[in-house]
């Protein structure tokens, strides 16, 4: 028992009902914000390290034994992602500062951010099946708020299509537990998982997975279902974008991480092949659509597929080496996805324009945005030493032992055409004919800058300081591929 | 009984899936709701319906498991509010967009 692990969950919560009171004072809602992100950041910070020092921390709610209750889980992968979570968000945070919006601002924004940061937070944290599922709606109905909000033409069209996919989304989920507990009878994923590995895997359970595997694929746009995403994702302002871009996937994407390695691991042919197929076919409709098109939103949003379907294959090796690469891949993602938003961004704040097409020459009169987005177009192809090398390297690594090598090679040939789709922003938008003087620009890059730096140094220190975060992504990939450790910590308390 | 019930659920499953192929609006939206009512009952129904006391101090057992009960009471709030929000929303987009059929809602950048 540690109080310790709801407090990621609770200080939004209560940020979010306090700032609801301070609606049309924006200033007081700044700070409030700003503050409660770093609260939330140092209190991760601790978590982090207690897991690190002495195991898996837990927290039965209510003081309602294990199986019985809601018990609340922190393991090395869950507050690794709450971690980097809650920094994505406190510098979505500083950059909506300059670019939100005065109305947007009033009409509690802050508030709806810190509660998708409960949402988001609480699903990491939970060990609850069901749990989950209410934490994946807080995180959603927070993002149908945020999607929204504002109430531009463009925004309504898309949310109606992203609210549809999600509701049918969550009632599937809803039937999945529904099935899960007619056959199990618990939804306690420590007690799931020691029931299945006693019974064993039938037919039956791997139908359920299959259909955890939609539901979280929905969330996480892998391959077949990942149709909503482009347009939904375009539709809202840059820090919301960013918002969704580094975290929503990144849920779904821990879910299946969580669920197949947890609770059913057993039928590895079935279940987990079709999640490396999957895997492969993600990566390369992501890398078509960041190729093809010349909207610098979209060829970022096309690269968040791209690194779910990596992240999704080493997800299906199952292995210690390749899983450490997942998860130092996801956390690689959250924050340089986050940096590349931030920057394309800026770009349209300069030139009123998402088109590619129409910039030219940025770098002229703004060369630290330039040569930062020039950092992360390294750091996401994954060139050494930088954070997205190690992730890749270890995945590719993992891949090869485990003698997938259609998969790897496919891996490896990604990173190329991601090169090229974001060089394809960097050579048209920074370098060429600098399109626009001083005096014609739209906007100022004025306090977009310092989020953006803060992101990237993470990246670098990320990738350089490898050796010295290594231990903590090793030891999540450790307790992940023996789920006795977790049951162990979740019923023996 | 629990064969019924399997029955009533198929038939709210299928009546929602022609409703949210629809391209009215509205129809859609009974179509989600339909769908949640479809889901809550299966969660109400697999967890077996009701086999013996109400689970309280002092009832002669067998009980029945209270914790289908909570899990839909729950979803059952969820979807309450998510299909208030999108009626809402549907509401304020027809008298933005002026359609609330699908087909006209479709674009690309273009159409801002």
């Amino acid at each position: 028992m540690n109080n310790l692990v709801i407090l990621p969950v609770l200080v939004p919560l209560l940020t979010g009902i306090f700032l609801i009171f301070f609606n049309k004072n924006i200033s007081a809602q700044r700070w409030i914000s700003t503050v409660s992100g770093l609260l939330t950041i140092v209190v991760s910070g601790i978590l982090v390290q207690t897991v690190f020092e002495s195991g898996i921390q837990t927290l039965q709610l209510g003081s309602w034994k294990a199986p019985y209750g809601i018990v609340l889980v922190a393991d090395m992968l869950a507050s690794l992602l709450v971690l980097t979570a809650s920094i994505v968000s406190f510098t979505c945070i500083l950059y909506a500062f300059r670019t939100i919006g005065k109305e947007r601002e009033q009409y509690y924004f802050y508030s709806m951010v810190q509660f998708l940061m409960v949402g988001v937070l609480g699903a990491f944290l939970t060990g609850d099946i069901f749990n989950l599922f209410v934490f994946f709606e807080v995180m959603l109905i927070a993002s149908y708020v945020l999607i929204v909000l504002g109430g531009t033409k463009i925004q309504k069209r898309e949310s109606i299509k992203y609210i549809l996919v999600n509701i049918i989304s969550s009632a599937l989920f809803v039937v999945a537990v529904a099935l899960l507990f007619a056959v199990v009878g618990t939804l306690n994923m420590a007690d799931l998982s020691q029931k299945i590995s006693e019974s064993g895997q039938t037919g039956m359970l791997t139908v359920v997975a299959v259909m955890f595997l939609i539901v979280f694929g929905l969330k996480g746009a892998i391959f077949p279902l990942f149709f909503w995403l482009p347009g939904s994702y375009q539709a809202p302002p840059t820090p919301v974008t960013a918002l969704f871009g580094a975290l929503l996937t990144k849920v779904g994407v821990y879910s299946i991480i969580r669920v197949f390695t947890l609770i059913f691991y057993h039928d590895t042919g079935f279940t987990h092949f079709l999640i490396s197929i999957l895997a492969g076919l993600t990566i390369v409709v992501g890398v078509i659509g960041a190729v093809a098109y010349w909207d610098v939103k979209k060829i970022i949003i096309y690269n968040i597929m791209t690194a779910v379907g990596v992240i999704l294959f080493g997800v299906a090796t199952m292995s210690t080496t390749a899983l450490t690469g997942s998860i130092f891949y996801v956390v690689h993602d959250m924050i340089v996805k986050g940096a590349l938003f931030f920057i394309v961004g800026a770009m349209a704040v300069l030139t009123g324009t998402y088109n590619l097409k129409k910039m030219g020459g940025l770098i002229k009169y703004h060369p630290a945005l330039g040569w930062m987005f020039f950092l992360a177009v390294i750091t996401i192809a994954g060139i050494p030493p930088l954070s997205g090398f190690v992730g890749k390297l270890l995945i590719v690594q993992g891949g090869l032992e485990g003698e997938h090598y259609v998969l790897a090679f496919v891996v490896l040939l990604s990173s190329l055409l991601v090169l090229y789709s974001v060089m394809k922003i960097f050579m048209n938008g920074f370098w060429g004919e600098t399109k626009l003087s001083l005096k014609e620009e739209k906007g100022t890059t004025k306090g977009l800058l310092l989020p953006t730096a803060l992101l990237l140094s993470l990246s670098i220190a990320l990738g350089i300081g490898a050796e010295w975060f290594l231990p903590y992504f090793y030891q999540a990939a450790e307790s992940l591929m023996d789920p006795s450790l977790y049951i162990e910590a979740v019923l023996k308390e | 009984m629990e064969i019924l019930m399997s029955f009533v659920i198929g038939i709210l499953f299928t009546a929602a899936t022609y409703l949210i192929l629809s391209k009215s609006l509205l129809r859609i939206i009974i179509g989600t709701a339909l769908l949640s009512h479809g889901a809550h009952l299966l969660l109400l129904t697999m967890a077996g319906l009701k086999r013996g006391a109400a689970p309280l101090l002092g009832e002669a057992g067998p009980y029945s498991d209270p914790l289908p009960q909570a899990l839909i009471l729950t979803a059952i709030v969820i979807s309450f509010g998510v299909t208030s929000f999108f009626l809402v929303l549907a509401y304020r987009s027809y008298q933005e967009l002026g359609t609330d059929n699908l087909d006209k809602l479709r674009g690309n950048d273009s159409h801002e």
